[in-house]
């Protein structure tokens, strides 16, 4: 090298090959691409959320009276605590993951292999709370029923809080009145139409709800419209025009079609964009395993590097960073 | 040195030991973060719900306060902080832009149709 000419030198050092101008390898490089790539996927998601809301804007359900519930404390109203703890589980698992990749550039095996596995502990305490928070939501709360035009009314009564009148949500199951007479057998398969099938039935019918409504004085029908940052609420004559007129379908807890929270479009993107998130945080899980059962062989120790632990950290950290704006576009907004 | 990590955070204001010293700070900053951002959104103060640029302040200030949870988790927990500037602005600024221009689209576009719907002759109201 010492015979070769000085500029001709440099010129072979940048252009030459071999030269690593980021100073990251290949495979952390490409890690760093697909997440930018994966990021523009998921804010095309909340864009899209963005979208949808803004087009409802008046009448967009509101996040703390969605999700109120905490396993364990049954019939509480507790707005966002839970979900505080998931983000608060994810953003620890992404503690031990650093922590890990920290032990990896120590060649610690013994302390890669702790982090890692609580790295995975914490993600699969995240997937369940998910999941959890799904059923609670499919299942559904207070029940409501949904307008010829497809808006969702409510029930609920004032109560005196602290000589204050509140407005509280009443169940379905709390007034509707239920004839005995008018039950009726969801159609199945095997007993009806082989090729016609029919979702589960509503606890009651429309007609029901409305006996339910006029044997209740204190009863009143809370419509989607927001104004000053509280949903309208009728008054009983109302209530009783709103309900008889245009009452068309009872729905409990949400799905892709309805959704008693409010617009089917709020439950369409919960379940799509948490959905999409959660199946990140559980391949992310699969692909920690994988690692950790690599780490547990010795394979990075034989290789004198723990590289591998730092592309997964990379992608472990995108997960997180992802819940991050889920929680404030959800839930906080 | 490709383990040579910067240990100040906040400009310097706080500056670490060791690298593992840094993690534990940055849990602590993010999780007070977290919970600044619960404890307003349980109690919704009074003065926080005036609107500014057409949201409220409340929504503003919750944006905020994840971006800046969005740039510690990047910064110290992905160590773009020890990254060349080059793959830094590569993958920042490339996120940043487009991001900022897929929002804008949709946003205006979902408050016009909702100006339509409301000032318009549509009804769906019923």
């Amino acid at each position: 090298m010492s015979t070769t000419v000085v500029n001709a030198e440099a010129e072979g050092k940048t252009w030459g090959g071999g030269n690593q101008p980021l100073k990251a390898s290949y495979g952390k490089m490409m890690m760093w691409f697909f997440i930018v790539s994966d990021a523009l996927t998921f804010s095309g998601f909340l864009a899209a959320y963005g979208f949808s809301r803004f087009k409802f804007i008046d009448s967009w359900p509101i996040a703390d009276e969605v999700f109120t519930h905490v396993p364990f404390l049954h019939g509480q109203e507790l707005p966002m605590i839970y979900v505080a703890f998931m983000t608060f589980i994810l953003i620890m698992s992404s503690v031990t993951m650093v922590l890990a990749v920290d032990a990896g550039h120590h060649l610690n095996k013994a302390k890669v292999t702790l982090y890692m596995f609580l790295t995975i502990i914490g993600g699969l305490i995240f997937v369940g709370s998910q999941a959890w928070e799904w059923a609670t939501f499919i299942k559904g709360d207070y029940g409501a029923i949904q307008t010829k035009g497809g808006n969702i009314l409510q029930f609920g009564h004032y109560v005196d809080v602290d000589g204050e009148q509140k407005f509280k949500r009443v169940a379905l199951r709390d007034f509707a009145v239920a004839d005995a007479h008018a039950d009726r057998t969801a159609h199945d398969r095997d007993n009806g139409l082989w090729f016609v099938s029919e979702g589960t039935l509503p606890s009651y019918t429309v007609e029901e709800v409305y006996a339910g409504l006029i044997a209740h004085e204190d009863v009143l029908v809370r419509t989607q419209i927001i104004e000053k940052g509280e949903k309208t609420i009728l008054s009983r004559e109302e209530s009783l025009k709103q309900i008889k007129e245009n009452g068309k379908l009872v729905v409990e807890g949400a799905n892709l079609h309805v959704n008693e929270y409010g617009s089917p479009l709020f439950a369409d993107f919960f379940f799509f964009i948490t959905g999409f998130h959660g199946f990140h945080v559980f391949s992310g899980v699969v692909i920690n395993v994988i690692i950790f059962f690599n780490v547990v062989l010795g394979t990075y120790e034989r290789r004198k590097s723990y590289e591998m632990v730092e592309k997964v950290g990379l992608y472990w950290h995108f997960v997180d960073l992802v819940w991050v704006f889920v929680f404030t576009f959800f839930y906080l907004v | 040195m490709a383990h040579a990590h910067n240990l100040a955070i906040l400009r310097g204001l706080i500056k670490f030991k060791t690298n593992t010293q840094k993690i534990w700070g940055v849990l602590i900053l993010l999780s007070i973060v977290t919970a600044v951002e619960v404890g307003l959104g349980i109690v919704k103060p009074e003065w926080s719900l005036t609107k500014v640029l057409g949201m409220k302040l409340l929504n503003w200030i919750f944006i905020i306060l994840t971006i800046v949870k969005a740039y510690y988790i990047t910064w110290d927990f992905m160590h773009m902080r020890d990254e060349t500037k080059g793959l830094r602005r590569a993958v920042v600024w490339t996120a940043i832009f487009l991001i900022l221009y897929l929002i804008f689209i949709l946003l205006q576009e979902g408050g016009y149709v909702f100006d339509v719907y409301k000032d318009g002759y549509i009804k769906r109201d019923f």
